[in-house]
């Protein structure tokens, strides 16, 4: 209330690796009414049996507390951090790119491709699959890029993140 | 959680160290409905007298009767039903207790592991129905999962805001050798509510309070639910400031109605004083309750000046609607205690000028007397539905008898929250947040079984009884006595209400034409039925229902066009109240944005 401001929060969750826990967090989201622009989960402690959920998501600061606080009261959820409040943080996401074209687009999309240092991890005659791997804005500006030269396909993994420096979830 | 204390050396059937695992709980009775998935249960539960089975006639009545059966005692309600309908039945009094914070355990059944997601005969996806229904849920699919998980949902059910969890139990897990473990000595991994106040953010409570020009304390039903300690708290320390107190729906009973400290209850249908003083205050200080919409009103327009303090054991509760300027968390009664010991330590005098001049404006908004009505007292005149609470509570009060409340939902829900009046908590049984119609009859069988020799009493619309009347037969079966007061105008009385406000007084839908003659519906559940037409024949009838010792519907026929005032018509502000046809109209138009509020 106090802020209307809506802003984009990249949340990360500690969970037990259980069934439906997924779905308790996207049901939460879900039933609640906020965004999910990308989510990502898998397990990190295979000991624990635990796994972490990125989430991005947006809205104003009191929506976001509130979204921290929802998945907080959750049984299986440990930890709740908004990496994006709480310090300088790195987020990265992958992409995989298929562009089919021939002649000069497929050269022009190859040149482009190696000043995103992107990977060519698949190529035909007609066609490549490029690996791009940096935060979003990178991943979107090489697809706009790729859009009038044959962009055919597009999977993205959404976004991993961590914070920076020796703090840990 | 994971060391597993002794596991049992030789195992018993799923079914038995279930049952094992509820006596370890110290679970006295299961309210339940039998079907083929918890057939082992119930041939576990026929060879041991320990724990009593109440056996509903519908499950959605067994999640009720386990929800009045935990509120008015404390304890953790536990309900046995069947797979596929048995769970899905449920449903309702799950969300029920999950608005209202009443612990629940539900053991569901389900088809052997092998057949889930076959569609196999009487499969539903339980866990994936009652997710967000619930406060947790939980499927066992491997026997040695068993035990642990009961200890671990009614460690859920019952700790920080207390919640309805679900176990769905597959036939299999049930028949099958399951060894047995005791409830774990070590915290568990991830669930740690946080209960013990910050003793900083209290002392800036206090400090604040200390300052107050215009104070009030507003309380819900997390007091309540911190037990019967922390209302007694919730007195003293509301004595110790002076202060004017309200309490929510929920929060009845915490703080006791005759007191002139207290000024009734707050929000749509609330006092004049009391929600008046909520906007007008200058330091609210909320404990445990969450600003309920039936509690605000128009969100913007919410006490607007006022500093406000919010304690609540559910994080997620603070600053969810309204923003508040200090947020503590923690359990209401562990809170209440730290205030009344910053209270003393804090030197700082209360203004007690000022503060008289805030009781004063008080007592002005008292003395409209917002509840009053007329009651035409001639032979033959229509019964005032207010009055007839007005005598029930009259009349019980006499009797010395230890007396339970539960209500249906709607008008009668609010007359009898406006006048019967509570002094202990644990007394009132209502469905505050989702609104349950059918919920008192069940709930006051859940009471009645808890409190043997109590007076229980479900005040009730002839239309809200009609949802759960199967429990009549339940009543009779295990000689139940509780009482059905029936406010009968044959309307669905709050619908009625808002349509004659709201739209334009087109009756749509909601007159009952055929209703039972209710008197001969009782005496074909085996209790007996009484009705009153006219004032003359209500106290008769009220103290025959109270002196019978068999369970009771009074048919009470009251005036049809009665409304229910004071009322804050939606989307309105706690100042734009509309009193009742006793007072000068002062009514406010309500807005097109009012009308599409619920």
């Amino acid at each position: 209330m106090s802020n209307t401001l809506e802003r984009m929060a990249t949340i990360s969750v500690l969970v037990d690796n259980e069934a439906g826990v997924l779905a308790r967090v996207t049901g939460l989201f879900a039933g609640r009414g906020y965004n999910i622009d990308s989510l990502t989960v898998a397990t990190v402690d295979v000991d624990r049996l635990q796994s972490r959920i990125n989430i991005v998501t947006s809205g104003t600061d009191m929506v976001i507390q509130q979204i921290k606080a929802q998945l907080d009261r959750l049984v299986p959820v440990h930890r709740v951090s908004d990496l994006t409040h709480e310090g300088p943080h790195i987020a990265r996401e992958m992409a995989m790119i298929k562009v089919v074209a021939s002649g000069e687009p497929r050269v022009e999309a190859l040149r482009i491709a190696e000043a995103f240092r992107a990977r060519v991890i698949d190529a035909t005659t007609n066609s490549f699959v490029f690996e791009l791997t940096g935060n979003t804005d990178k991943l979107d500006a090489f697809l706009d890029l790729m859009r009038p030269l044959g962009l055919a396909e597009v999977s993205r993994t959404g976004v991993a993140a961590i914070a920076r420096g020796a703090r840990t979830i | 959680m994971s060391v597993a204390p002794q596991a049992s050396v030789a195992a018993q059937a799923g079914a038995e160290v279930l049952l094992r695992a509820l006596k370890e709980q110290g679970v006295e009775v299961i309210f339940g409905y039998p079907g083929g998935a918890v057939l082992p249960i119930y041939d576990a539960i026929f060879k041991q007298n320990a724990i009593r089975h109440i056996l509903v006639r519908q499950e959605g009545g067994a999640v009720h009767a386990a929800e009045g059966y935990a509120r008015s005692t404390g304890k953790v309600g536990v309900v046995l039903v069947t797979s596929g309908p048995g769970a899905t039945n449920t449903v309702t009094g799950l969300v029920d207790a999950l608005m209202d914070s009443i612990p629940i355990v539900c053991l569901t059944g389900q088809v052997p592991t092998h057949l889930i997601g076959n569609d196999a005969f009487q499969e539903a996806d339980t866990t994936g129905i009652t997710r967000p229904a619930t406060k947790h849920n939980y499927l066992v699919k491997k026997s040695e999962d068993l035990a642990r998980v009961v200890h671990e949902a009614f460690y859920v059910a019952r700790s920080g805001r207390p919640g309805p969890v679900v176990i769905d139990l597959p036939k299999d897990i049930l028949i099958n050798p399951a060894p047995y473990v005791g409830v774990p000595e070590t915290p568990h991994r991830s669930y740690k509510p946080q209960t013990d106040p910050d003793p900083a953010l209290i002392e800036q409570a206090v400090a604040l309070l200390k300052r107050a020009k215009k104070p009030i304390i507003y309380s819900g039903g997390g007091v309540i639910n911190a037990g019967p300690a922390a209302s007694a708290a919730l007195v003293d320390f509301v004595r110790a400031t002076g202060f004017p107190v309200t309490n929510t729906l929920m929060g009845l009973g915490a703080y006791p109605s005759p007191d002139p400290l207290f000024l009734g209850m707050l929000g749509m249908h609330g006092t004049y004083q009391a929600n008046l003083a909520m906007h007008d205050c200058d330091v609210m200080l909320n404990i445990g309750a969450r600003f309920d919409d039936r509690v605000t009103g128009r969100l913007n327009a919410f006490s607007p000046n006022s500093t406000k303090i919010h304690i609540d054991i559910d994080r997620s509760s603070i600053n969810k609607s309204v923003h508040v300027d200090l947020g503590i968390v923690a359990d209401a009664g562990k809170a209440i205690a730290a205030l009344s010991a910053a209270w003393k330590k804090d030197k700082t005098k209360v203004d007690s000028k000022v503060l008289a001049a805030w009781w004063s404006r008080i007592e002005e908004w008292r003395a409209k007397d917002c509840l009053r009505f007329k009651q035409d007292m001639s032979k033959g005149a229509v019964i005032k539905p207010q009055y007839a609470i007005q005598r029930l509570f009259e009349i019980t009060q006499e009797l010395k008898r230890e007396i339970f409340i539960t209500t249906e939902v709607g008008q009668h829900q609010m007359w009898a929250a406006q006048y019967f009046h509570f002094r202990q908590p644990n007394r009132w049984m209502t469905s505050g947040g989702l609104g349950t119609m059918g919920y008192g009859l069940p709930a006051g069988l859940g009471v009645q079984v808890a409190h043997p020799d109590a007076l229980v009493i479900d005040i009730a619309g002839e239309a809200s009884i009609l949802m759960n009347i199967q429990e009549m037969s339940t009543l009779a079966q295990y000689r139940l006595p509780v009482k059905t007061f029936i406010l009968n105008n044959q309307y669905m009385g709050m619908v009625r209400q808002w349509q004659e406000l709201l739209h334009g007084g087109r009756y749509s839908e909601s007159y009952t034409a055929a209703l039972p003659d209710f008197v001969k519906l009782a005496e074909s559940f085996h209790a007996e039925g009484l009705r009153a037409e006219s004032v003359d024949q209500l106290d008769d009838v009220i103290r025959r229902m109270v002196t019978s010792e068999k369970p009771v519907i009074a048919d009470i026929c009251v005036d049809q066009k009665e409304n229910c005032f004071p009322m804050i018509p939606s989307g309105a502000a706690h100042n734009e109240m509309i009193l009742g046809p006793e007072h000068e109209s002062q009514s406010v138009g309500v807005t097109d944005a009012g009308m599409a509020l619920v």
